[in-house]
């Protein structure tokens, strides 16, 4: 019972950090219809960046900055927010599928050089021994699993509420704008690419804010934690849930991370230790037929994408309706 | 609808524009002015080449050689953004509302200088966000009443009518406060008790509020009415110009015209 308890609370933090992730992904995609297919590269800066703040000193590697994980949470977003506005910059002017190739290559890059460059991230073997929160009560399991539980749950509802507020502002109502007619958009004064940099690097911000947290939760990363597999996985949680919706984008990332943990346990379960490699590939299976059933069902996820309405868009008053123009 | 003062040069003039399609002149030396507070009619049969005046104009479309002034102030390289920021802004041939939005979402998008449309505003600056939204909503919803649009402010601007949506793109331009106004046929495929509206609208707007306004039409008839000085172009040049019932008794007009009906 209390393993239950405990191991729920892990899969679920571990759930919602992926929902965090998707987030990210919904508003470039979702929001602005920006194709980015290198997600687990944004997400791995993230990541990284934070390590490498918050952990103590070491001889090891450079760095070790031991900061407090709320900064490296900070440090870890921004890193990739500035990223992606780097990739961005140079893409976005471009035909769309410039930016999926760019992003896509971005994310090989940023594995090699995570591989290589071993003097700050630890080579093939990662960076260990980051500081988890409320590490303190890391003696007694339940309290531990749900101090984390709650925090990760935090970080999900404040991304939201974030994001949410963000399209339903003026801000969020020209990204419409421009994802309904460019031309007329630009006719009225709004510069569509000024708007896609800034939702591409909002996405990053939040990918990576992702990263950072589910690193800490964790405790250590390693390339191979960011293959191109984690692209797909976030890309299948937010189809899953439903492109365009923040809420689908939380569910999905559950839903799916629930998925790959159970077909991962059933896997460890049947097939002998000496085959698990090669049959861990039945996961992605797993995922992609979840993927078809709901493309199948429901066309547009789970939830599907909402009618926007901006804010302060209150009825009109009796006073307003007489007036001369 | 604020009007900018005290400006002694023509709000437009062009000189020697031109523009090629891949050696095809499809606007060929226009040199036009349009001048303070005037309703001027830029006609011509199908193809003369009118639309793609207007796309550079309005900075949509770069031109291949000659110039344009706003204000005595050269814009020819310069961008859609910076041509409203002078004060001019344009409508289009078959109009572009933004289907999934309300119609009052349409025109609200018309504003300028919103500090919730910056992302830090959005972010940090939540009571000028919704001060600028307010004036904002209330100068809105002020332009759908004068355009008639009022009673479907809440609707999806996908199920207006063409006239409507007309209408709309009218009321969304006037949101950014421009001086000049580029029409481009604003009375094509609308009905009959549409039409004298948003021609009664244009009179006003012109007279009233002082807006400077270039109206291409093809309907000469409505030219007429409208405007004192009409600009005739055929094949990318200007044919004639002067009073509309003068141009209209041009033996060049007519067989332009008639050269385009047959
Ligand atoms: N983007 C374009 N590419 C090639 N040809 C064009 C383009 N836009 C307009 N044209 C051509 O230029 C000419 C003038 O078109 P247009 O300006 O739309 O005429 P009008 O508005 O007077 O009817 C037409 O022959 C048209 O085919
Ligand atoms: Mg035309």
């Amino acid at each position: 019972m209390i393993d239950l308890l405990s191991y729920g609370a892990f899969f679920l933090t571990m759930a919602l950090s992926y929902s965090v992730i998707c987030l990210g992904l919904n508003v470039q995609w979702g929001q602005t219809g920006l194709f980015n297919v290198g997600v687990a590269g944004f997400v791995a800066v993230g990541a990284y960046i934070s390590a490498v703040l918050t952990t103590p000193e070491t001889a090891e590697r450079l760095g070790g900055f031991h900061m407090p994980i709320a900064l490296g949470w900070l440090g870890g977003g921004l890193g990739a927010a500035f990223l992606s506005a780097l990739v961005g910059a140079v893409t976005l002017r471009l035909r769309a599928d410039y930016l999926a190739i760019a992003t896509f290559g971005a994310a090989v890059v940023i594995q090699l050089v995570l591989l290589n460059l071993e003097t700050i991230t630890g080579g093939p073997f990662g960076i260990g021994f980051i500081p988890r929160p409320f590490g303190d009560l890391a003696t007694n399991a339940n309290a531990f699993g749900l101090a984390n539980l709650v925090l990760m749950a935090v970080l999900v509802l404040v991304t939201y509420l974030v994001l949410e507020h963000l399209v339903r502002s003026p801000w969020g109502r020209v990204l419409r704008a421009i994802r309904e007619d460019e031309d007329a958009a630009r006719a009225l004064g709004k510069s569509p690419e000024r708007f896609r940099l800034q939702a591409f690097a909002l996405g990053g911000f939040v990918m990576g804010l992702g990263g950072a947290a589910q690193a800490h939760f964790i405790g250590f990363i390693a390339p191979d934690n960011y293959l191109p597999t984690l692209t797909f996985q976030v890309w299948t949680m937010l189809i899953i849930g439903g492109a365009g919706n923040m809420r689908g984008a939380i569910l999905g990332g559950v839903l799916v991370w629930g998925i790959w943990a159970m077909s991962g346990n059933l896997v460890s379960q049947l097939f002998p230790a000496e085959h698990q490699a090669r049959a861990s590939s039945l996961q992605i299976v797993m995922i992609g037929v979840a993927l078809c059933a709901v493309l199948l069902m429901r066309p547009r996820g789970i939830l599907g994408e909402v009618k926007t309405l901006s804010r302060h868009l209150g009825p009109r008053k009796p006073e307003d309706t007489v007036r001369e123009g | 609808m604020t009007t900018r003062q005290g400006h002694a040069l023509p709000p437009l003039q062009t000189t020697g524009l031109s523009r090629s399609f891949s050696g095809f002149k499809a606007v060929d030396g226009m040199s036009l002015s349009l001048h303070k507070s005037e309703l001027l009619g830029l006609i011509g049969p199908n193809g003369a080449g009118k639309t793609t005046m207007f796309n550079m104009l309005a900075g949509s479309l770069p031109s291949s050689s000659g110039s344009i002034c706003i204000h005595g102030r050269d814009v020819t390289g310069q961008d859609a953004r910076t041509r409203i920021g002078h004060g001019m802004g344009r409508s289009f041939q078959i109009p572009k509302p933004f289907p999934h939005m309300t119609v009052l979402e349409n025109v609200l998008t018309g504003a300028q200088n919103q500090t919730g449309e910056r992302l830090f505003g959005a972010c940090f600056q939540p009571g000028r966000v919704r001060r600028d939204e307010h004036a904002a909503v209330e100068k809105a919803r002020g332009l759908l009443d004068f355009l008639l649009l009022s009673h479907l402010e809440g609707q999806m601007a996908a199920v207006l009518s063409g006239g409507q949506r007309k209408l709309l793109e009218l009321a969304r331009l006037l949101m950014a406060d421009p001086d000049i106004l580029l029409l481009d046929e604003p009375a094509a495929g609308v009905n009959p008790s549409l039409l004298e509206q948003i021609m009664d609208r244009i009179v006003t707007l012109n007279t009233q509020h002082g807006k400077s306004i270039l109206l291409i039409e093809h309907n000469m008839q409505m030219v007429g009415r409208l405007c004192s000085r009409v600009v005739v172009m055929a094949q990318g040049r200007e044919l004639a110009q002067g009073r509309p019932d003068d141009v209209t008794r041009d033996p060049d007009v007519i067989r332009a015209y008639l050269g385009d009906a047959a």
